[in-house]
């Protein structure tokens, strides 16, 4: 008796529906087991990690802060994913947006430079993401050449030219020698919403930005080659479609909004720029992009839940001494249940009789 | 002369974990499956191979603690990738994510403890040669057994019928199971190769490159790992030169770095992921008109039956 996969005639749409539940339910199951582990009481545990963030105005804001740069990057990842272009250094790209706008604001620093400068900044920092994207796209459609491994690559070099200027010719002289820039003026600083709160005007573009995400693949031509030539390339071929086009478009866009994320992050929240300004938002966005089925919406609400473990996890951390680490290792089965599940949209499980099938399966 | 052989030693010590891994993804893919989570695999086996020695004081067990490591790390692939044909990019990515964290968990216990390397061979009157005493004669088990390793590698793909077979499954796995290969196992077994030799590359940074564990030490090399297999065009010769010459960079710019070049840090510390990049475009570009990936590689496979 053996358990073998088998092709579904259709895809199934309430597995496809109901998949990233199936997947949320299972990783709950396993962290509880992983929090036993670990000697912590996972009844608590959990309400650490999933309510208590839920519960006061603060931690609310906070998750909605953490979610913009995840959905924001996971947006543009999805359209990349579902032309089968494997962006995976979002990571890279959001570190040269942040590089990028934070020129506009440590040069005009101090300056009587007016209302333009955030604007400039938020759109240098799109421009520097896209053609940072651009040069693994490039020498994928040029060359040939992996564009997982020069994404990658290139995610490593951009950490390093950050660190090289806010250690360097960026560094706040009155920073105690610490690696950091001075803190933005206010005109170089990405607004609040509410007074005094944390929300700030990047939750509304990341808003803007799903938005068109939906409009583009659901009612324009372009969004319809992006979904063809990922789900069939031999028909989009037939059809005309220039897949490496859609490559480094795909690219542009999805660095451009990485990008555009980074300096949202660095003029937001952070306020300067210094090394750490992400914590790995750019690899967290790629299980954004799944969990969210590649769909705008879903997306959204991937981010808000992905949003919610980091926060999560710190307050688990500060009132149960659960390392932080717990929290990749949560998002790293999150992300093989959601695969796992998806899988079931396509295939069903079939229990087969070896002695039945001798016949025709040994020929 | 002591310089040239400090630099020689330390080349072979930066390539033997980029050897290893890359010689057991290079058997993996030539069985047509894309693990991209060398990375992932590797962080645990480092992790697990620390853990090993510093409770039990062998470093032999440490190595051992690695490769088993790797080897349940590739399993979890194994079962998405191939039991559930996934996606094996996105596993891949998964593996690698799930991996830092895991590693991070088993480390936390261990961060700042020391443990004595692993010991070097000395032979009287050989390893006292100058210049290539101590290359030859003088260097630590990994990395004898890494050349041992790419060695048996290349015999086995090449010289016996169980590589040709594994071949074959890499370049069309609807053939080799119409001629009733079970493709399935035999890319299991393969994925398992390579996550133990992802384990033991991992494993040999704390146990002999430096004898502590960080968090994050294995520093991208499983992804350069990756590249190597593309840079040897999947040929076992090739990868040796690959990992040579990618440690040859890595060491490189430590020099310089040390000489005082008036570069910054950084800059030279980007030199081995801008190489990989420009290798990679290179090799890419002067293969056009034919590629020499197994022909399977990355795509799923469910026996029809």
């Amino acid at each position: 008796m053996q358990l073998v996969l088998e092709k579904r005639t259709e895809r199934s749409n309430t597995i496809a529906l109901v998949s990233p539940l199936i997947a949320i339910g299972l990783t709950i199951v396993t962290m509880t087991i992983l929090f036993a582990i670990l000697g912590k009481n996972p009844l608590l545990a959990l309400q650490a990690y999933f309510v208590a963030p839920l519960t006061d105005g603060y931690s609310l804001q906070e998750i909605a802060v953490k979610a913009t740069p995840l959905v924001m990057i996971a947006i543009g990842l999805s359209l990349c994913y579902l032309a089968n272009a494997w962006n995976i250094g979002a990571e890279g790209q959001f570190l040269i947006g942040a590089v990028a706008g934070s020129w506009i604001a440590v040069k005009t620093q101090g300056t009587d430079a007016g209302a333009w400068v955030l604007p400039v900044m938020l759109v240098l920092a799109a421009a520097a993401g896209a053609l940072y994207a651009l040069i693994p796209a490039i020498c994928k459609v040029k060359f040939g050449a992996s564009e997982i491994l020069t994404s990658l690559m290139l995610v490593y070099v951009a950490d390093l030219l950050l660190d090289y200027l806010v250690r360097g010719p960026w560094r706040d002289p009155n920073g105690f020698n610490f690696p950091t820039t001075a803190d933005f003026d206010p005109v170089a600083t990405v607004p609040v919403l509410i007074e005094g709160g944390r929300l700030h005007l990047g939750s509304i573009i990341a808003l803007l930005v799903v938005a068109a995400a939906a409009i583009l693949l659901g009612r324009t031509i372009k969004g319809f080659e992006i979904r063809v030539v990922g789900a069939a390339p031999r028909a989009a071929r037939f059809g005309g479609f220039n897949a490496n086009q859609l490559i480094i478009l795909t690219f542009a866009v999805s660095g451009a909004l990485a990008g555009l994320a980074g300096i949202i992050e660095v003029a937001g929240p952070v306020g300067h720029l210094q090394p750490g300004i992400s914590p790995g938002y750019g690899f967290t966005a790629i299980i954004v992009a799944f969990l969210g089925r590649l769909n705008p919406v879903g997306i959204l609400i991937a981010g808000l839940f992905l949003a919610l473990t980091f926060i999560g996890g710190e307050q688990a951390q500060i009132a149960m001494k659960i390392p932080l680490d717990v929290t990749k290792v949560f998002q790293g089965i999150l992300l093989f249940y959601v695969l796992a599940c998806d899988s079931l949209i396509l295939y069903r499980f079939k229990l087969v009789f070896p002695n039945r099938q001798v016949a025709r399966g040994a020929g | 002369m002591e310089l040239v052989e400090a630099i020689i030693l330390s080349v072979l010590a930066a390539s033997t974990p980029l050897l290893i891994a890359a010689t057991g993804e290079l058997v993996t893919e030539r069985s047509g499956v894309l693990n991209l989570g060398v990375e992932g695999m590797m962080i645990v086996g480092a992790a697990c191979g620390f853990g090993g020695a510093w409770l039990t004081g062998s470093i032999f067990i440490g190595a051992l603690f690695g490769i088993v490591a790797g080897i349940l790390m590739s399993l979890i692939f194994a079962l998405m990738a191939l039991g559930l044909a996934v996606n094996q990019v996105a596993t891949g990515l998964a593996l690698t994510i799930f991996g830092v964290g895991l590693s991070g968990l088993i480390g936390a216990g261990f961060v700042g403890e020391r443990i004595s390397p692993a010991a070097h061979l000395t032979i009287p009157g050989l390893t006292e040669i100058p210049l290539i005493g101590h290359v030859l004669f003088g260097e630590d088990g990994f990395v004898y057994f890494s050349i041992a390793l790419i060695i048996g590698a290349w015999w086995f793909l090449y010289r016996t019928r169980a590589g040709l077979i594994l071949r074959a499954c890499g370049d069309n796995h609807v053939s080799a199971h119409a001629l009733g290969y079970p493709v399935l196992r035999i890319r299991t077994f393969a994925v398992m190769f390579g996550g133990a030799c992802a384990g033991l590359a991992g494993a040999y940074l704390p146990l002999a490159y430096t004898p502590f564990f960080i968090p994050g030490m294995t520093a991208g090399r499983g992804w350069i790992a990756l590249a190597l297999v593309v840079f040897a065009s999947w040929r076992p010769g090739r990868l040796v030169v690959g990992a040579y010459l990618f440690g040859a960079v890595t060491i490189l710019q430590l020099h310089a770095q040390g000489f005082g070049v008036g570069i910054p840090s950084q800059f030279m510390s980007a030199l081995p992921y801008l190489a990989t990049v420009i290798v990679l475009v290179l090799l890419s570009r002067a293969r056009t008109g034919g590629s020499t990936a197994p022909a399977a590689l990355g795509t799923v496979f469910v026996p029809d039956r």
